[in-house]
Parts: structure tokens; C-alpha cells; sequence
């Protein structure tokens, strides 16, 4: 589904990804661990597409097609969303209007007829009680006033209602109680299928007790370090990422 | 600039005052005299420093002084009524009120009367004479005095003692003519104790010249009085408008007022709101679309005389292009309002480099216990938010009209009529998607 060749990205100039590759397939729960400033959140920007991050090298397929020719509209189009880990408030902008605005562009994109109003009123019900989200937010303006809890679960009531092919989830449980990071995570879940895939990017290994990883990637200075399955994102927890830090610096110095 | 019309008022004073009523040509001649020393405001006095009109002022304008009628009949051309508002219609031809034919008698409530100036001041002398000019000579503005020098009729509406008009009045003025042409009118809205009205104002252009207007309007809210003033410009990059709003309130009297400019070519909006009693509200929003060259300044005062009353004011412009805007929020809280509450915002987007927004807030705080507060931006679009939305699917341009949707949305809610809300939401939707946005239907806009 995802192919990332030797990627390398840099923010006003400054290198910060140096050589990323992965590669992730349908059905497959990724998670990328790592420090703080080894570059896990511009490798999901990149993905989407943020124009404040200049791609220098490398190349990223996705289900066939090089994704950085893409806007980042058509990238969402396609089937990537990713789950901000500061959702933007956008005051006056309600958030029935922003989200049919957006389903019914990427029905368009698939040439599908839009949503009329009762079917889209409904399918908005659904997603709602799959992240168990108050009524009176949708009615509110996007993210406006939401409390942090209430902006990650909005992300995944997004990412419901788009039902992406892959989706990243940028430090999701960041700011999460435990009740909210467990409905989150029950949503994420939930939203599960073998054609669909998921790239979780946390700090800690908590959110990785609701969702389980196929493969944990350890992040450090711009590149994975190290692969493993999910004992390795507990001997993370366990040890610390000056452990790893160690293991890859150790080379370097000799 | 100011001596051909000098000149021109020197020759024709007489033809002037004879189509016009005699409480018109009571002042006219003081305000002659005004507009002599004052001339034309320019750039060089503060309250008119962004906004130079030397260019519009140039240009050779026709007057019709003999007030002419025209071939026209608006009430069967006119079809921009906005659908299911369901008003009280009214036309001001260029200068002209167009009498209402019997078809249009629209069963105004016992005692209203809506009718042209020098009919009304004719008519009804003693009703006109108590509030005609009470308000506008006071002032010492060259717009102002222009207008009195040369306005010969006007749009006239009075509403009695707790008479409450169900539906909205709308004043439709129609600018028309072959050549170049300027239009002077006066108006004068009267609403007694209790009353109750909503008055739509907007401004059309039918022909391809240039057109130059100068409307002078007088408002009276007495005790307990509620009035909406709502002004839509949709006129065309050739016309330049001068307005300028009196408004004076009494003891719980309640005013919105909103000035709406989708197109235009250039604009100066003087407001004043006088609140002369206690324990009113008074509300005045606004809102400016600019693109090309197009030149918008609202220059407005909220005074406030008496204690415990409320103001609150809010402007948004969007502009493009070469396009400017100016505004100026003045407001006086005399020594003894106290318990005063104003607040005043003013925010602005531009769209492009070239575009250009002067805001100037001014408070004048002589009382010792009141909350008054001012903000004003300029600033661009929010790119966070735009990328947010374009990682959802939502195009560029999408998402960009949406914020700027989102932007005016809070000016739009001071709409109270809500056919005409509606209405102008898809107005200004399709303003800001670059349409045209003419009423559908209409025929002569």
C-alpha cells in the first residue's frame, strides 16, 4: 500500500528526515516510536502533504501513485488522513458544513453523486456513536472551543466519516485521560478492516495496549533505527530511548 | 472642483428651491453658504484622510434640477425583490421617490405614511418641520452641506405612536441615466414611541456611466422605538457613493444598523448614532467586499449622551486586488453617561499584496464608570486552518471561500429579517466565489 524510499525532508532549511524507509502493507497496524524532535511528525506531514515541509530526496508510492506529486486534497482523496496532534480550530466554519463539504468532495473525486442531506445527517449519527462524540460538538464550529479530549475524538469521528485506506495517527493519545484514550483507541479499532491500514506515532507505549501493532519502528535523528514486533515497543517503555540512542550513536564513534 | 457647482447654485437657486418644498428651502441657502466655505472634504482633514475623491469628483455630472420624470416604471421592470421577504416597496429614481401607483398602495397600517419629501413636507408641515435637518445641520460636513444645497425630494417615512410594521420596507434606489450623472436626495424616517420597523435600503445601478450619489438620511427613534437599517450596495465599479446616516435614539429605543457593500466603485459611509436617553442598545455592523480597484470607507460615531445604554459595533472587510478600505470607529461617552457599555471590533482580511486597509478605533471616554473596549486585525487568511481542511479533501479554493464565508459569518447574523439573510448569504457566497451577484430575476442591475 505504502512504499517510502530513502526519504529525506527538510523545514526552513534544516534537515530532518534523513533517509526514512518503510514499507506498509493492507491490514497491517504500524507504530513509529521515538524521542521528541526525531522528526516522527514531519515524516506525517510529508505523508500529507504540508506545504511547510520541502521533500529533497526519495521517493513515496501509495497504492501505485507517486504520492508527492499530489496536492495534499488529492492525497486525502486517495485515502490518507492523518489525525493532527493539534487539531486547527476554525472558528465560523460549522462542523456539519465542513465535514459534508468534505465527503462530498471525495465523492466527487470517485465520481459519485453527493450525499443528500438526510443520508449525510445519518451517516453522521453513526460515526458520532462510534466515538461516542456529544451532539452539541458537531453543531458547534470546527473544533472551536473544544476541550484537548474532545479535539482528538473529533479526529477519529473525521477519519470515520472518510474512512481512509491509511490512516496516521499523530501522538493521538497525547493529552488523553484514560476513559478518552480508551474510546479513541476502541475507535480506531473499530474502523479496523484488512484493506485499510494504520501508522500510529506515539511517545509512549500506552495506546499500544488498545491497539496492538504488527511492527514497532524505533525513530531517532530522522531515520528508523530499529524493527520490531510489539515486545519492542515494551523494552522501549522498560528501558528508555537513551538505550537506543547508545546502540545507534555507538557506531558513529568508533 | 467645488466652484462649477457654486457657480451652478448661484444661476439656478431659484429653479432649485421652485421644484423643491419650502421646508427643504428653509436651510438651503445657509448650507449654500456652509458648502462655500467648507468645499468638498479632501484627504487633507482627518476625518476624510483615506479617502480621496478628487478623482470621481472630476467628472462632468448632470443634475436634474427640473426634476424630469422618467419613462420608466419600476414597479414592472423591478423584479429584484428578494423572494419571500415580502416588503413594503419603494423607489428613489436617481433623486426622484416614485410615486406609488395603486397597485403598489400595499395596505400600509392606519397612519403610516411613506411617501416622497416634498410631498410629505407639503402635506404634513408640522410633522416634517419638527425633525427636517434637526440632526443634519448641525453639521459642518461639505457632503452635508452639499446635500442640503442641493437634494430637492427624498424618501419620507413615518410610523405613529406603538404602530409596528409587520414586514420589512424596502427603499430600492435606482441610479439611471444616458449620461454622467449625480443624484442628491434627503431622507427622513420618523418612528414614534413604540414603534416598530425594518428598513431594507438598496443601492442599484442601471446604466453604464458614471454616477455619483449623495443621499443624506435622518433617522428619529422615540421612546421604546425598535428600528432596523440595512444597506446593501450592489452597484458597479463606475459609482461612487457618499451616505451619510444620522441616527438619533431616545430612552429604550433600540437600533441595528448593518452597511453591506458587495460591489461598488467608491464608497464613503459616514454613520453617527446619537443615543440621547437611557437604557437603549445600539448595534451597528458592516461589512465590505472589495476586489479591482474598488475604495470603501466607513466612517462611523456612536455617541453616547445619557448613562446606562449599550453600543456595540462590528466591521469585516475581505479585500483583493487593488482594492482599499478605511474605517474609523469614534466613540464619545459624555461625562455623565455613565454605566455606558460600548465595544467595538473591526477586523480585516487581505487577500493580496496590493490591497490595502487603514482602521482607525477612537474612544472618547469622559465618564469614570463605564466598560468600553476596541480590537482591529488585518491579517491574511489562516493557512493552518486552509491546510486542515485540505487534508480532509476540501480543495484549495474550497476551503479558502469557506473561511472567508466563516469570516463575515458573525455580520451576516446581524440580519434579522431572515428571508434577507438567507438571501444575502448566497449573495455574499457568490461574491466571494467571483459571480456575479446580482439578485436573479432582476432585470435592470
Amino acid at each position: 500500500m505504502l512504499e517510502i524510499k530513502d526519504l529525506h525532508a527538510s523545514i526552513n532549511g534544516k534537515e530532518i528526515l534523513k533517509g526514512v524507509n518503510l514499507t506498509i502493507r493492507a491490514g497491517e497496524i504500524h507504530a513509529i516510536m521515538g524521542p521528541n524532535g526525531a522528526g516522527k511528525s514531519t515524516l506525517a506531514w510529508v505523508l500529507c502533504g504540508n506545504p511547510a515541509v520541502e521533500v529533497t530526496h526519495g521517493e513515496i508510492i501509495f497504492n501505485g501513485k507517486n504520492l508527492l506529486e499530489m496536492s495534499p486534497e488529492d492525497r486525502s482523496r486517495e485515502g490518507i488522513f492523518l489525525s493532527f496532534q493539534y487539531p486547527v480550530e476554525i472558528p465560523g466554519v460549522s462542523m456539519v458544513n465542513f465535514m459534508r463539504t468534505a465527503v462530498n468532495e471525495q465523492r466527487k473525486y470517485k465520481n459519485l453523486e453527493p450525499l443528500s442531506a438526510a443520508d449525510f445527517l445519518r451517516l453522521m449519527r453513526e460515526k458520532k456513536e462510534l466515538v461516542e462524540m456529544d451532539n452539541k460538538l458537531t453543531s458547534r464550529s470546527v473544533n472551536e472551543g473544544f476541550s484537548g479530549g474532545e479535539k482528538k475524538r473529533n479526529e477519529i469521528f473525521q477519519m470515520a466519516m472518510l474512512e481512509p485506506k491509511l490512516a496516521i495517527l499523530d501522538e493521538t493519545d497525547s493529552g488523553l485521560d484514560i476513559d478518552a484514550l480508551r474510546i479513541v483507541a476502541n475507535g480506531v479499532n473499530k474502523l479496523k478492516r484488512p484493506d485499510n491500514a494504520t501508522l500510529v506515532i506515539t511517545h509512549y507505549q500506552r495506546l499500544l495496549d488498545y491497539i496492538i501493532p504488527d511492527f514497532v519502528h524505533v525513530f531517532y535523528d530522522g531515520r528508523i533505527v530499529k524493527t520490531g514486533d510489539k515486545n519492542l515497543a515494551l523494552e522501549l517503555e522498560e528501558k528508555g530511548y537513551d538505550w537506543i540512542k547508545k546502540e545507534v550513536e555507538t557506531p558513529v564513534e568508533q | 472642483m467645488e466652484q462649477q457647482y457654486i457657480d451652478f447654485y448661484k444661476e439656478y437657486h431659484t429653479l432649485i428651491k421652485q421644484h423643491s418644498a419650502a421646508l427643504m428651502n428653509n436651510f438651503r441657502d445657509v448650507a449654500f453658504e456652509k458648502f462655500e466655505r467648507l468645499g468638498f472634504p479632501t484627504s487633507k482633514l482627518e476625518n476624510y484622510k483615506y479617502t480621496d475623491m478628487s478623482a470621481p469628483l472630476s467628472i462632468e455630472y448632470g443634475l436634474n434640477i427640473n426634476r424630469l420624470q422618467f419613462q420608466i416604471n419600476p414597479y414592472d421592470v423591478f423584479k429584484c425583490d428578494v423572494p419571500a421577504i415580502h416588503s413594503y416597496l419603494f423607489f428613489v429614481l436617481n433623486d426622484t421617490f416614485y410615486p406609488v401607483n395603486s397597485t403598489a398602495k400595499q395596505h400600509l397600517p392606519e397612519g403610516v405614511i411613506i411617501e416622497s419629501l416634498r410631498t410629505a413636507a407639503e402635506n404634513y408641515p408640522q410633522l416634517v418641520e419638527k425633525y427636517l435637518g434637526k440632526l443634519s445641520n448641525e453639521k459642518n460636513d461639505g457632503w452635508i452641506a452639499f446635500n442640503e444645497t442641493f437634494a430637492q425630494d427624498g424618501f419620507f417615512m413615518y410610523v405613529p405612536k406603538n404602530v409596528k410594521l409587520s414586514k420589512p420596507v424596502q427603499l430600492i434606489n435606482i441610479m439611471r441615466s444616458d449620461v454622467d450623472f449625480m443624484a442628491n436626495s434627503h431622507n427622513l424616517i420618523i418612528l414614534e414611541e413604540g414603534a416598530k420597523a425594518q428598513l431594507l435600503v438598496c443601492d442599484h445601478t442601471m446604466d453604464n456611466v458614471h454616477f455619483f450619489s449623495n443621499r443624506l438620511t435622518e433617522v428619529f427613534a422615540g421612546k421604546n422605538a425598535v428600528y432596523e437599517h440595512y444597506k446593501l450596495e450592489n452597484t458597479n465599479i463606475l459609482n461612487t457613493n457618499v451616505s451619510n446616516l444620522l441616527i438619533h435614539q431616545e430612552d429604550s429605543s433600540n437600533v441595528l444598523t448593518n452597511v453591506i457593500t458587495l460591489h461598488n466603485g467608491m464608497t464613503r459611509n459616514g454613520i453617527e448614532m446619537i443615543i440621547d436617553g437611557e437604557n437603549c442598545e445600539s448595534l451597528l455592523c458592516g461589512m465590505v467586499i472589495g476586489d479591482k480597484n474598488q475604495d470603501v470607507d466607513n466612517f462611523t460615531e456612536i455617541v453616547h449622551k445619557k448613562p446606562n445604554s449599550q453600543s456595540r459595533e462590528l466591521f469585516k472587510y475581505v479585500l483583493d486586488d487593488s482594492s482599499k478600505g478605511a474605517f474609523a470607529g469614534k466613540i464619545q461617552v459624555a461625562k455623565n453617561a455613565q454605566k455606558t457599555s460600548s465595544f467595538q471590533t473591526n477586523k480585516n482580511i487581505l487577500l493580496s499584496k496590493t490591497a490595502k486597509m487603514r482602521t482607525k478605533p477612537q474612544l472618547e471616554i469622559y465618564a469614570d464608570d463605564v466598560k468600553c473596549s476596541h480590537g482591529a486585525t488585518i491579517g491574511q487568511l489562516d493557512e493552518a486552518a486552509k491546510f486542515y481542511m485540505q487534508s480532509r479533501g476540501i480543495s484549495e479554493s474550497e476551503a479558502r471561500l469557506l473561511l472567508m464565508f466563516a469570516f463575515t459569518a458573525d455580520v451576516m447574523d446581524n440580519i434579522r429579517i431572515n428571508a434577507l439573510r438567507d438571501r444575502m448569504k448566497l449573495l455574499v457566497e457568490k461574491r466571494l466565489r467571483g459571480e456575479l451577484s446580482r439578485c436573479e430575476g432582476c432585470m435592470i442591475c
